[in-house]
């Protein structure tokens, strides 16, 4: 089947088979930016912004996201134009193998969104979906800091 | 040491912001050539424990529309080889097929289909009809070499090095190794303290699965782009299964979602190169998440038997460490991982006259055991360091104190060194930088040791305790593991830098290019780093045994040396001056004797374009030896509620001497991902099987690693130290950390609450029982 979709700002149309989840979908046209770690829901790998919310793009069938708008991280960034949370994850050094960090940045978007100026505790919590096995955490909380940080100057 | 202009300084990891802005890196991002004709395999695996196959009947599978290949043992030839990624000849058995007629553990290969699509491949997996005779499993390693054990591999399959191996009675491997005289020792002792420690079956968890993907340049030659540590031990056994040269075999590695030891195995390669060559169309696999957990590599068990004799004084007068090791279904590291559970451990302190390291590994009918950071180590420190705690406390010392009493020091050495290796002897050295004791200081203070030890601190049901834990690594195997490099210098001044060690996110490509940018006096920014690419760079074992820094950072400095002298030599001419003037500094070469000064640029320019043009360009190899070790100290804060027996790591301090940090963020990175990882294998992290050696918890949900919601307080601490042996001073830190969390969150819960787990992980059930124990 195929879906009208505004992924990133841009009107897309997708095609891919019923019951395909909207992580296959978007991966297969392309947007490979969002990652797979488990297919389950339990990792924040794939997670993306689904009309402006924070979803696991494993766990939403594709089909019942025709007509939304879908925010990934290249939609937030890219190598030209770094969003301030992209660049600060670098300089926190909160990127390893970066599997992870797609899912990362989108949810550091998510929150700094509705929270410009979180307390620790708050991003530890509002983290608490996306595994990272590389860091020990500790330089993404840096650099969600420092993210916040930055985008209020 | 502080007058480096690269080194020693945190710079940002190369390919950081390409990763964080979600470029096609990984394997399966990548459009593959011809990928109207792209295969999309699906494997099935056993269900059983142990069972022969009487009989697969692929028919209805094959006929299935959209079905392209299926591979069983009936049509694939029986190739015996090892997964384990290590060099050649490898220090594992030969006792894996790709198919075989029998399967040894739940998540064996039985057979694989290719398909045009994924969800057809696996729909034919469910039309093979396989009939299996099923055979009495074996679970039980204490069981495993008795007489009327189920013998898990008695057909051809064999031991390439000389090396004790012996299938008959389930013997994957053994060692054994001895000192002095041990029961002597023992006999001197005021007191003998024995216990038996246990470590369990854990997972990598790297969040990219295994995947694999094979394809054919226009030249017909097979180009394998996977998510490896090691290209080109990939290239060299799938070469093998497939029965074809290295030679027409490109392996790439790109970007790769972390590796922690688990992607060391040649597990994925081989079938899309398989299926690849058979039917001449690109292939592609991918694991699920539930196929990492069940059939790719885990952490072995082991059962640490340790004996220590000690005198009231505090002198251990003989140890006796005898480890029994399951390897699982197949022996993949089954020598190495159970050596370096003595060979790492022991030699700490090297003052123990009498001793004896006794090893044995067994086939077993469950998860086949592999590389994991730490390697053995981790399983050796658990026993060591509680056994430490022990005796300090029976002896009345302070543990710090006695730790700092007998650890290894610079300028020593332990016979073990040289006794026991990986695979073979190992080699004598002696230590050059050692600030173990620094380490054990500082991070007391940042614990706040003395305030909190033996205090029992109360919060309502809470008790506070902390304990520590000290070990020591290596940096690569020495006369084993080689690396190379090779620099090119471009027009305007820049460097191609080519390297086959291989970066997991480790930023192994960004230190290498530091330690090259030092040598050439000259910015990382120069660099054009490629790396892991069997036909474009130079040979590299891979990463593993923290063996990058050192050993491919000594072969970047050899290399980026020759460059300097080129470079020198050109500069001599056209500045007509003496060589031994001439010194690189600012990207440019700096006559002493005049202050007169040359761009590199116009140096690059001359040698290609001006006179007597040659390129500017040099490779250089470098194999360690010997494997200077990294050291540590950590200590755990650890809150147990004594009413569920939760134990709670409120705060856990790393300090780690790895030499001169060559970037200390990184370093940091490589600490606190370890120590995380440390916290929930010693917490949480188990394989659960149920009667019939099928995991029940192959997911995140059940599986529980730490999210931030978890996190404890981590600090880690650079202790600098020189090693003459290391680029530019460095030694290697990417495995430590990982080994301090079990003993010392088991040394603080003792300090807590009084009583000791020998058995990890440490639930809270364990933890209940035990206290219940010592209060009945
Ligand atoms: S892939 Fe969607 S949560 Fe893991
Ligand atoms: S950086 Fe590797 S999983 Fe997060």
């Amino acid at each position: 089947m195929t879906g009208d979709f505004t992924i990133n700002g841009e009107r897309k149309i997708l095609s891919f088979e019923a019951r395909t989840t909207l992580l296959r979908a978007l991966r297969e046209n392309g947007y490979t930016e969002i990652k797979e770690g488990c297919g389950e829901g339990e990792c924040g790998a794939c997670v993306v912004l689904l009309d402006g919310k924070l979803v696991n793009s494993c766990q939403v069938l594709a089909a019942s996201a025709i007509g939304s708008e879908i925010t990934t991280v290249r939609g937030i960034g890219d190598i030209h134009i770094p969003h301030p949370i992209q660049q600060a994850f670098v300089d926190a050094g909160a990127v390893q193998c970066g599997f992870c960090t797609p899912g990362m940045v989108v949810a550091t978007y998510y929150l700094l969104q509705k929270n410009p100026s979180p307390t620790e505790k708050e991003i530890l919590k509002s983290l608490d979906g996306n595994l990272c096995r590389c860091t020990g955490y500790v330089k993404i909380i840096d650099a969600v800091k420092l993210a916040a940080e930055g985008m209020e100057k | 040491m502080s007058d480096f202009n690269t080194v020693g300084k945190s710079v940002k990891k190369i390919d950081a912001l390409s990763l964080a802005a979600g470029e096609k890196m990984f394997t399966d991002d990548f459009e593959i050539p011809d990928k109207e004709k792209l295969l999309h395999l699906a494997v099935l695996y056993s269900p059983y424990a142990y069972a022969k196959i009487k009989n697969i009947d692929i028919g209805e599978a094959e006929k299935m529309d959209g079905v392209i290949d299926v591979l069983y043992y009936g049509n694939v030839e029986r190739v015996l080889h090892t997964t384990a990624g290590q060099g050649f000849p490898e220090p594992s058995p030969y006792d894996t097929v790709l198919f075989d007629k029998k399967v040894r553990f739940v998540g064996d290969r039985v057979a694989l289909v290719a398909a045009t699509s994924k969800k057809i491949a696996q729909e034919a997996l469910k039309k093979i009809k396989v009939e299996y005779e099923i055979l009495e499993p074996l679970f039980d390693i204490e069981k495993a070499t008795s007489p009327d054990a189920p013998k898990i591999h008695d057909d051809d399959e064999y031991a390439v090095i000389p090396t004790k191996y012996d299938p008959e009675h389930n013997i994957a491997a053994e060692v054994e190794i001895k000192f002095g005289d041990i029961e002597s020792g023992f006999a001197e002792a005021d007191f003998v303290e024995e216990h038996t420690y246990r470590t369990q079956y854990a997972a990598h968890c790297t969040i990219e699965p295994h995947a694999a993907a094979a394809y054919f340049d226009a030249m017909g030659r097979l180009i394998i782009i996977s998510s490896t540590q090691v290209p080109f031990h990939a290239r060299r056994i799938t070469a093998r299964v497939l029965g074809i040269n290295e030679g027409m075999i490109r392996v790439i590695k790109p970007r790769i979602g972390g590796g922690f030891g688990g992607k060391q195995e040649i597990l994925v390669e081989p079938l899309v190169a398989m299926v690849a060559w058979r039917n001449k169309r690109p292939a592609k696999l991918v694991l699920s998440r539930e196929e990492v957990f069940v059939s790719s590599r885990t952490r072995n068990p082991m059962r640490i038997r340790l004996k220590t004799g000690v005198k009231n004084n505090g002198t251990i007068t003989a140890i006796e460490m005898d480890a029994l090791m399951n390897t699982g279904a197949y022996g993949a590291h089954a020598l190495t991982v159970l050596s370096n559970a003595g060979s790492k451990v022991l030699p700490l302190f090297n003052k123990i006259e009498n001793l004896r390291f006794f090893g044995r590994s067994v086939y077993t009918n469950l998860p086949v055991g592999g590389a994991y950071r730490g390697y053995g180590a981790t399983k050796g420190y658990f026993a060591f360091n509680q056994q430490i705690d022990i005796i300090a406390r029976k002896v009345g010392q302070d543990v710090l104190e006695y730790i700092k009493k007998w650890h290894i020091k610079e300028g020593e050495t332990s016979p073990i060194f040289e006794a026991l290796g990986e695979g073979k002897e190992g080699v004598s050295q002696i230590i050059h930088s050692c600030k173990l004791t620094e380490c054990i200081d500082r991070g007391a203070k940042a614990i706040g040791w003395y305030e909190k030890r033996g205090k029992h601190i109360r919060n309502g049901d809470w008790v506070k305790g902390v304990g520590v834990s000290v070990a020591m690594q290596g940096s690569g195997i020495p006369r084993v593991d080689m690396g190379s490099a090779y620099i090119k210098m471009n027009d305007d001044g820049s460097f191609n830098l080519h390297i086959g060690a291989t970066d997991l996110g480790t930023g192994s490509d960004t230190i290498l290019a530091q330690i090259a940018a030092e040598t050439l006096q000259t910015p990382i920014e120069k660099f054009i780093v490629r790396s892991s690419d069997t036909d474009l760079t130079p040979f590299d074992v891979g990463a593993y045994a923290s063996s990058t820094t050192y050993v491919s950072g000594n072969a970047v400095r050899k290399c980026a040396e020759k460059i300097r002298e080129q470079i020198i030599e050109v500069a001599a001419k056209i500045m007509n001056a003496d060589g031994d003037n001439l010194i690189l500094e600012n990207s440019a070469v700096k006559n002493l004797a005049n202050g007169k000064v040359l761009p590199f640029e116009k140096i690059a320019k001359y040698s290609l374009y001006t006179q007597d043009q040659f390129q500017i360009q040099a490779g250089e190899s470098f194999v360690g030896d010997e494997s200077p070790p990294p050291f540590a100290a950590q200590f755990a804060e650890v809150d147990v509620d004594t009413r569920t027996g939760k134990i709670v790591v409120k705060k856990f301090v790393s300090a780690v001497d790895c030499g001169q940090p060559i970037n200390p963020k990184l370093v940091e990175g490589q600490v606190e991902g370890a120590v995380l990882n440390g916290i929930t294998y010693a917490l949480c992290e188990e394989y659960l099987f149920d009667k019939n050696g099928r995991m029940t918890n192959d997911n995140f949900w059940d599986y529980k690693i730490f999210s931030t919601a978890d996190m404890p307080k981590l600090i880690t601490i650079v202790v600098n130290s020189f090693e003459e042996t290391g680029p530019f001073g460095a030694k290697s830190v990417a495995e430590i950390g990982i080994n301090g969390p079990m003993p010392a969150i088991a040394n603080a819960l003792f300090d807590a609450v009084g009583v000791r787990l020998f058995d990890a992980p440490f639930t809270p059930e364990k933890v209940l029982r035990a206290l219940h124990k010592r209060s009945a």
